[in-house]
């Protein structure tokens, strides 16, 4: 049995680690460069300074705070949980990376590098990262697997609008695994001028609680508007997870209060015993990407591709966090299938006429699970992680005839 | 504890001559042929060799090495045939050390305590993992120094003086120098540079120094063995693997031969550094 801890908050250890999560599985190259961000992150961190302007952008020009939403339709459709929506999807470029990216380019710029990379599934975070180096005009270089650039044109026309070098990446299965390996080879031949800008809750110490806390906004947030609309804490949380950066930012601030019950979803692609990326779910423990977590892998240790309709959701591994909170229990981690998530997506679509990012779908497809069985004043919150117009084309081509 | 890596790089230094030490990946382009290529190196000028343990995702290789992987991996090589291999090797040669080099997942998935008591019965010397730095030094590391075996560190451009001595804490057999910022088989290292790098970490430690990445060419050799004590070669001889095979990436009769034809000019070109800076 794994043993409670006093607090769910107070990782990772000076290692890095959560539990036995986490860690710097890295080339010498690059701890240099680690150890130095991460002496710079616990400077900025501490600076008033730093808070302040990162907070002015996140006002003036991310749009923040996203609203808590309470979403009548989808409370009386399923008859149970009061259900509200943290509407992340209406940020400046439309999903919940934009939080992340700024702390981090912010960051770069105190650091003295001119010079971000960055990978990206679905183009979600390789677009957040085009705009916030147009932004503070740095140069900006994306790695994207050539299979993703082919499913996902419109976001790489959107970072080349933005300025932003698009590298599709041809090695091993040219999806967001090979796309991390090569930002991290990248990273290893250029670190004297090169900011690494990572989308998620993973990589090696210390980026998963760097990026915790820059999407703990999301639950921050939520803490406060929930205390100001109905003048108490939400009962449950849910969002999905592929790397679990918008599912770590909602949970994160509440972990501590043991009322709070926490879902994470993962995508299940065509089935747990088929094709799919859900990592707690479906893998065991090994190393990838810097660090232990939960991954998809043979028998050989080799790693395995992920499969899910939404290319953000299907990385083969877990931010390290997530891993030990499976572990110990303190949150649930529940799967829905590319069916599931494109049902929930038509759903939310016309009962609230809110289209959903593929991802943030796997989240609402569990609503069906959770909602009906909670009494009528049970607060549950869904975090909205994105918008769905990326997925429209995908969607409009699954359904034929249907949409 | 003496290991075959300590004794030959002791037996070069009496000799006054550099170590050649060759990286080929295990079972590639087949386990069989892997094994001739395996046994013909040490008669062809290797003194030390590495054994790549084929990985799905090597982020610190280049080109030539990822795609070596990946034909090993698709003609069925798991960790446990790379440890057939290397105790297939000993069947005949008892004496050329040998190093095995990786990824941490395939090991720690096969169960380290279980990987290292079959890597010593199997044969082997040393370990090479890339993504093992100092401060994992518990995972892996010091169970394998507490088990009899090398545990070769890497250390690169970015490595400074304050942290050299980190690197250098439980490294055994030598050191490997990285001899560019960047990815195995990346451009022409510039010699000078190492020259001095490798001066700065013999000031730290007495182990023998060698130097990679870069180092396609017997010229490279020579240059690079004006001030080391082993010049690697990895990524010239994966390619020299890749451009033998048929079309459908198997073995053909001139596969051994192209390894061993490049391994002999870079032993040459290694063995000949010294006889000019003698003179």
């Amino acid at each position: 049995m794994t043993i409670k801890p006093n607090s769910f908050r107070s990782g990772p250890d000076e290692d890095g680690r959560f539990g036995i999560y986490g860690g710097r599985f890295v080339a010498e190259t690059l701890m240099p460069n680690i150890l130095a961000l991460e002496q710079a992150y616990a400077e900025a961190r501490n600076d008033p300074a730093y808070q302040a302007e990162m907070d002015g952008h996140l006002t003036h020009y991310v749009g923040r705070p996203s609203p808590l939403y309470f979403a009548e339709r989808l409370t009386e459709h399923f008859g149970g949980a009061k259900i509200y929506l943290k509407r992340e999807e209406l940020n400046h470029t439309g999903s919940h990376k934009v939080n992340n990216v700024l702390g981090q380019i912010l960051l770069a710029r105190r650091m003295g590098k001119p010079r971000i990379i960055a990978e990206t599934g679905a183009g979600s975070h390789g677009v957040a990262t085009a705009t916030l180096c147009a932004r503070f005009g740095l140069k900006c270089v994306v790695y994207m697997g050539a299979v993703d650039v082919a499913r996902q044109a419109s976001n790489v026309f959107r970072m080349k609008m933005l300025g932003a070098e698009v590298i599709p990446v041809e090695s091993g299965t040219k999806t967001l695994k090979d796309a991390l390996n090569e930002a991290l080879r990248d990273w290893v031949s250029n670190v004297s001028d090169t900011f690494y800008c990572i989308g998620t809750v993973a990589g090696p110490h210390p980026y998963p609680a760097m990026v915790r806390d820059f999407q703990s906004i999301i639950g921050n947030e939520t803490r406060t508007q929930m205390q100001e609309l109905e003048g108490r804490l939400p009962d449950s949380l849910l969002a999905c997870v592929g790397g679990g950066s918008n599912a770590m930012g909602l949970f994160h601030p509440f972990l501590d209060d043991p009322t709070v019950e926490i879902y994470g979803v993962e995508a299940s692609g065509h089935g747990l015993d088929k094709l799919h990326a859900a990592s707690i779910n479906g893998g065991r423990p090994g190393i990838l990407h810097g660090n232990r977590t939960y991954i998809l892998m043979n028998d050989d240790g080799q790693i395995e591709e992920g499969h899910s309709i939404s290319a953000g959701l299907d990385y083969p591994g877990v931010g390290p966090e997530h891993s030990w909170l499976a572990d110990t229990g303190r949150a649930t981690y529940l799967t829905a299938t590319d069916d599931e998530a494109v049902e929930a997506f038509q759903l939310l679509s016309k009962l609230e006429g809110i289209i959903p990012a593929l991802e943030s779908a796997h989240a609402l497809a569990k609503l069906k699970e959770l909602a009906p069985h909670k009494p009528k004043d049970h607060l549950m919150v869904v975090n909205l992680s994105g918008r769905g117009d990326k997925d429209v084309p995908q969607v409009a081509e699954l359904l034929g005839g249907k949409l | 504890m003496t290991t075959r890596i300590d004794t030959r790089f002791a037996a070069l230094k009496a000799e006054g001559r550099p170590a050649l030490v060759t990286f080929v990946m295990a079972g590639d382009p087949g386990y069989e042929a892997s094994l001739d290529i395996l046994k013909a190196l040490p008669a062809a000028g290797a003194d030390v060799i590495e054994i790549g343990m084929p990985f799905s995702d090597p982020m610190a290789d280049g080109p030539p090495i990822q795609a070596s992987g990946l034909r090993a991996l698709k003609a069925g090589q798991t960790l446990k045939k790379t440890l057939q291999i290397v105790s297939d090797f000993r069947k005949t040669d008892n004496e050329t050390p040998l190093v095995l080099m990786g990824y941490y997942n395939p090991v720690y998935v096969y169960g380290v305590d279980k990987f290292l008591t079959e890597a010593l019965k199997a044969g082997a010397d040393g370990l090479i993992v890339v993504d093992l730095p100092p401060e994992e030094d518990a995972e892996l590391c010091l169970p394998a120094l507490e088990a009899g075996l090398n545990f070769i560190r890497l250390a690169t451009p970015t490595t400074d003086d304050k942290r050299l001595p980190r690197v250098l804490e439980n490294t055994s057999g030598f050191v490997y120098y990285v001899s560019v910022t960047g990815i195995t088989g990346s451009a022409t290292p510039d010699f000078d540079e190492v020259g001095r790098a490798v001066a700065r970490i013999k000031r730290h430690t007495d182990l023998p120094v060698a130097v990679g990445f870069g180092v396609k060419t017997a010229q490279h050799a020579a240059a690079v063995a004006r001030g080391a004590d082993a010049v690697v070669v990895g990524s010239a001889l994966v390619e020299a693997v890749r451009k033998s095979l048929d079309n459908e990436d198997r073995a053909t009769e001139k596969t051994v031969k192209a390894v061993t034809d490049l391994v002999a000019e870079l032993s040459a070109g290694a063995r000949s550094a010294r006889a000019v800076a003698a003179e």
